[in-house]
């Protein structure tokens, strides 16, 4: 297999999606595809020749030249606050990728399909069901989404419709930090009860992919184990503040 | 791409020279302890947990957590990489060089390669001479303390002049063949040594 090798992208589109949270939208010519999950190096360079390489998680299901990412500014970080702030439509961007085989899924892979997220470790779970919704996959798929604050929630408007295709795509919200009036969703970190009332009875056998800080990760996953879940089909992928700035 | 300039991109961490020559290639340093992994952490007893070293040796040897335990301690201070970008510069970590597994199985002069196998399923390929001559360790401690299970614990592969990945998590044992024989992210797109001095991080790196 040849070298994955660095390409020039193009910025076609910069979408906010939250306060923090922007979605780039890149023509990348020669891009062979992807598979839903996976992710993809930048590397930036400076004019005096200082690099800095970093991993995103692929936004966007399969399509064509076109790959989307979804970056979260961190404030204290060297690559995101460039990404989502100062890049433009029209700039360039220099990647590489795809990488990654497991953390992935596409329709012949079955389901059913338990997706848990924190924050923007949405992103890759974001690829898998637009890519489902895309090939009309009628895999059940449950979504189980937590974030701070409604504000915060990344494609809030987009799970909503994917959600109303009715196409067997169930999306619940956990608001950790603070909820509007009126809310009577879940308000706390995502817990072992939680999991057995939005997800699936092992005996369901579900395929379950789990991202989003270490914390959440660690604790989804071991739950899951612990009803019963089989582990080989856990996965999971961090995304957050730590080791991805 | 020669001359690229990423438009408006400034260097934003201090380009301190002591740090930025202890960072390979496409690396950067960071103070935390990231946690990664495919799948859930595997809980192992340690009544239960063995630390084998088997395949191609005159004398296949299991140890038990208190056998473990007392074999002649090592430690290892320095820097590890990830191959998702991050380095942690000068840490610590204690338990047993591999040498001394070695010396206590004998390898066969055939022995070549060696496959690490884990709790929970994982496994990752090394050839020997990189597990050999003080370049290896198995470690249950981190900066002092037990190593947390998310990193690893009871006890992890440290082979720190690779990318991390090598590093096994949750090690049950290494078995020695006469061939090598891809892991588990060695088979889905990383590279099968992983040299960070020489950016070997995906296939045909």
């Amino acid at each position: 297999m040849g070298r994955l090798s660095w390409r020039l992208a193009k910025v076609a589109e910069v979408r906010p999606e939250t306060a923090r949270v922007v979605t780039l939208a890149l023509d990348v010519p020669g891009w062979d595809g992807h598979l839903p999950g996976q992710h993809l190096d930048v590397r930036l360079t400076a004019e005096d020749g200082y690099q800095a390489e970093r991993s995103y998680s692929i936004a966007s299901a399969p399509d064509g030249a076109r790959v989307e990412l979804a970056v979260e500014r961190l404030d204290d970080g060297e690559v995101s606050p460039y990404l989502a702030g100062e890049l433009r439509q029209g700039d360039q961007l220099e990647l590489r990728g795809p990488v990654g085989g497991y953390f992935v899924w596409e329709p012949s892979r079955g389901g059913p399909l338990l997706l848990v997220a924190g924050g923007s470790g949405v992103v890759p779970l974001m690829a898998m069901l637009r890519h489902r919704a895309a090939s009309g996959s009628q895999v059940p798929a449950r979504l189980l989404f937590s974030s701070r604050s409604l504000d915060e929630v990344i494609f809030r408007a987009e799970l909503e419709r994917l959600e109303a295709a009715d196409d067997g795509l169930t999306v619940t919200h956990t608001l950790t930090r603070s909820q509007p009036p009126g809310w009577v969703g879940y308000a706390r970190r995502v817990d072992v009860v939680m999991l057995e009332e939005v997800g699936w009875r092992p005996g369901e056998r579900p395929l379950a992919f789990v991202c989003g800080p270490t914390r959440l990760v660690e604790a989804v996953a071991g739950h899951l184990v612990a009803l019963g879940h089989d582990p080989d089909r856990v996965r999971t992928e961090r995304f957050g503040p730590t080791g991805v700035p | 791409m020669d001359g690229f300039v990423s438009r408006g991109f400034r260097r934003r961490r201090p380009a301190g020279t002591e740090q930025a020559a202890k960072l390979p290639p496409g690396q950067y340093a960071e103070t935390g302890f990231p946690v990664l992994t495919a799948g859930p952490t595997p809980r192992v007893d340690l009544a239960e947990w063995r630390l084998k070293v088997e395949g191609l040796v005159r004398n296949p040897m299991q140890w038990t957590w208190e056998e473990t335990m007392a074999l002649p301690r090592s430690s290892f201070e320095g820097d590890i990489h990830c191959v998702t970008k991050w380095s942690k510069l000068d840490t610590g970590f204690a338990g047993v060089s591999v040498d001394t597994l070695l010396e206590a199985v004998d390898p066969l002069p055939e022995a070549s390669h060696v496959v690490a196998f884990c709790y929970g399923g994982y496994t990752t390929n090394l050839p020997l001479d990189d597990l050999r001559g003080g370049k290896a360790w198995v470690v249950w401690e981190h900066e002092g303390a037990p190593l947390p299970a998310e990193h690893g614990g009871p006890a992890r592969l440290l082979v720190p002049h690779l990318y991390l990945w090598k590093s096994a998590k949750w090690l049950n044992g290494l078995r020695l063949l006469d061939h090598d024989a891809p892991g588990f992210w060695e088979s889905l797109g990383y590279h099968n040594r992983g040299d960070p001095w020489r950016e070997e991080r995906y296939w045909g790196d």
